[in-house]
């Protein structure tokens, strides 16, 4: 067990005294960027602020799918079906009993867990692409649902009349401050992530996705281990649409829907699967070609995105992560050399 | 009973109507993926490029030349669009399944988007063709008579299929892919070849099957993610690669679609997971599904 958590870890420091070294300095760009992101309401005008918020609750979304795709190896296309039950159900919540920020952001992560736990249950007994189309279907039903219950989700026209988020009964009106809730929670719930994938768990889950019947023999239960992945993943897609609804004010159908799902998954495949801060940048593209290039492209962004899909397919097969670790293979050989004339 | 059966015969009928539609649009599906091993999610835009081939030739007045025009055309567009997809998934031969329904699925959203620049965003209707426009009376209950030709179609095509595949040894080749692709490689079958035929059969077969759909669903962007949907719910009840499956599953699906939300339209929904996952608890593979499922 320990050689495959080492063999697959991607931060596993070098061994010996400068591990800890390693460590702290591998921690500089993420506070840097943590830093950039914080004081980006400050720099930005409240349009780019808004769309950079947009960014942060798609690229919370991608990075739940991608505990899926890349750390568990179970491609789902139905994950936008929990990020709908999130949103859906903070926006009730929110506009029928408080709009208390936390308050929205647990029920939203309680409706997407309970979501994914009952549908989980089916999906992860199948695997490849079984899986695949299973969420499909999980997707379109939930899909669906939130536009034959006109009386709960307002139908086609969708969900609006959502009131400002308030934290501890202030109401947020101004973009800024809405950002940094959505910051706040972007950053706990990416940490959240980034820990079960650094777990003992996540170790597990990427024996699974590598050599199924081996992580059996030696033991485990792949049914119960993807099981909870699949649960993790779904309450934080839920708090990802959680966020949106407190954000953007407003839940659609198209939400759940197939092609939501769809570009998470560009967003994963984009990024690089497996790498967790890659999707996040894969999302950032998505929301920008999507929302910024979309109204120039009279609402055409989707072929663009496909065409990116496309390309993405054929040229990154591990995404961005994957170029940035072919340049480090590179410097890695390149000392490897110098050492060894 | 007979009552009942009375007053739901026109959501019956509709169901093996939309059942007919189905297998036609599976049989391609499952074939590809169970010979192949291409997941081809383009299947529903395929689907939709023939839905709005039959309106492009059909809204100034549906004639039998412009209908048949389209199906012809339709084909042609499909066959090419088999090599196409055949030649593009062809360097991601030896990358993971996955790899190969990601294109798929970035192709699609390509598809989609350019008729919908091409046509609009708006729901177009398509008629029938004359002779078939009318209602007719069946079983005491007037009926549109389109739709008792296209369960007639799917009728006939089905024991087409069924007969190509068991009896003869283009079906034999297809039975010896399924159950062991390389072993057919390996006795001197080029793969890539056949690959290139079935991707054009299979996604010839969705072009088609938009034509006939147009004059019951008409043409409307979003409707190729709901036809996807029911025929990859069809191929999974019924088991990969399997005609009988296919035809089963359809039969299946199609009652549910339309019986179930004529019956129960609260929980249609819920039925058709339902089936779904009862299905798949009971036979993990599908109804008539390979004992081995190869590269998974």
């Amino acid at each position: 067990m320990e050689s495959i958590v080492a063999d697959t870890g991607a931060t596993g420091g070098r061994p010996g005294g400068g591990r800890r070294h390693a460590t702290l300095l591998r921690a500089v760009p993420a506070v840097v960027v943590l830093v950039l992101l914080a004081a980006a309401p400050f720099v930005l005008a409240p349009f780019a602020t808004t769309v950079l918020g947009r960014i942060l609750v798609f690229a919370l979304f991608a990075v739940s799918l991608d505990l899926l795709v890349g750390v568990t190896g179970l491609p789902s296309l139905g994950h936008a079906a929990y990020f709908g039950v999130g949103a859906y159900t903070a926006g009730i919540v929110a506009i029928d009993v408080t709009s208390e920020g936390v308050v929205l952001v647990l029920v939203a992560a309680l409706a997407g867990a309970v979501a994914a736990a009952a549908t989980g249950w089916l999906a992860v007994r199948s695997s490849g692409v079984f899986f695949l189309m299973l969420t499909l279907a999980v997707g379109e039903i939930v899909f669906q649902l939130t536009t034959t219950l006109d009386s709960v989700t307002g139908g086609s026209n969708g969900l609006y009349g959502i009131p400002a988020v308030r934290v501890g009964g202030t109401a947020l009106t101004l973009a800024g401050y809405v950002y940094w809730f959505v910051l706040a929670v972007f950053v706990l719930g990416f940490a959240a992530l980034w820990l079960v994938s650094r777990s003992p768990v996540g170790g597990v889950l990427r024996g699974i996705r590598d050599n199924e019947p081996r992580m059996r023999s030696l033991g485990y239960s792949p049914f119960r281990y993807k099981y909870v992945a699949f649960v993790i993943a779904g309450a934080l897609a839920g708090v990802a649409g959680g966020l949106f609804a407190l954000q953007v004010r407003l839940v659609t159908p198209s939400e759940a829907g197939f092609t939501t799902g769809a570009l998470a998954l560009l967003a994963v495949i984009l990024g690089g699967a497996g790498s967790l801060w890659g999707p996040v940048l894969g999302a950032a593209v998505v929301v920008l070609v999507r929302d910024a290039l979309g109204p120039t492209l009279e609402g055409h962004g989707p072929l663009v995105l496909g065409i990116v899909f496309v390309l993405a397919v054929y040229l990154l097969p591990r995404g961005f992560a994957g170029l940035a670790g072919i340049s480090a293979a590179v410097q890695r050989r390149r000392a490897a050399t110098r050492r060894t004339p | 009973m007979i009552e009942w059966f009375d007053s739901n015969l026109v959501s019956i009928l509709n169901g093996f109507a939309i059942g007919s539609l189905l297998f036609i649009l599976a049989v391609g599906l499952s074939i590809v993926f169970g010979m192949m091993d291409v997941l081809n999610l383009a299947h529903g835009a395929l689907f939709l490029v023939g839905a709005y081939l039959a309106w492009s030739l059909l809204s100034d007045g549906a004639t039998w030349g412009g209908f048949l025009a389209a199906l012809g055309i339709a084909a042609l567009v499909g066959l090419l669009a088999g090599g196409v997809l055949s030649v593009m998934t062809e360097p991601l031969a030896r990358r993971p399944i996955l790899d190969q329904a990601l294109l798929t699925l970035g192709v699609s959203l390509v598809v989609a988007e350019v008729l919908s620049i091409v046509y609009g965003n708006d729901a177009l209707s398509v008629g029938a063709p004359p002779g078939l426009a009318e209602s007719v009376s069946f079983l005491g209950r007037s009926y549109p008579a389109y739709r008792l030709a296209l369960i007639g179609v799917g009728l006939v095509l089905a024991v087409v299929v069924y007969v190509v595949v068991e009896r003869t040894s283009v079906g034999a080749l297809v039975r010896a892919s399924v159950a062991d692709r390389e072993m057919v490689s390996a006795m001197g079958i080029d793969n890539r070849k056949v690959k290139v035929a079935v991707l054009g059969i299979g996604s010839m077969l969705a072009t088609v099957a938009g034509v006939l759909g147009a004059p019951v669903y008409g043409a409307r962007p979003g409707l190729d993610d709901t036809i996807l949907i029911l025929a990859l719910v069809v191929v999974v009840i019924g088991g990969l690669g399997s005609v009988k499956g296919a035809f089963i599953g359809a039969l299946v699906i199609g009652q549910v679609e339309s019986l179930g939300r004529a019956v129960l339209p609260d929980v249609a929904s819920f039925i058709l997971f339902g089936t779904l996952a009862l299905v798949l608890v009971l036979r993990p593979r599908g109804l008539f599904g390979p004992r081995k499922l190869a590269g998974t």
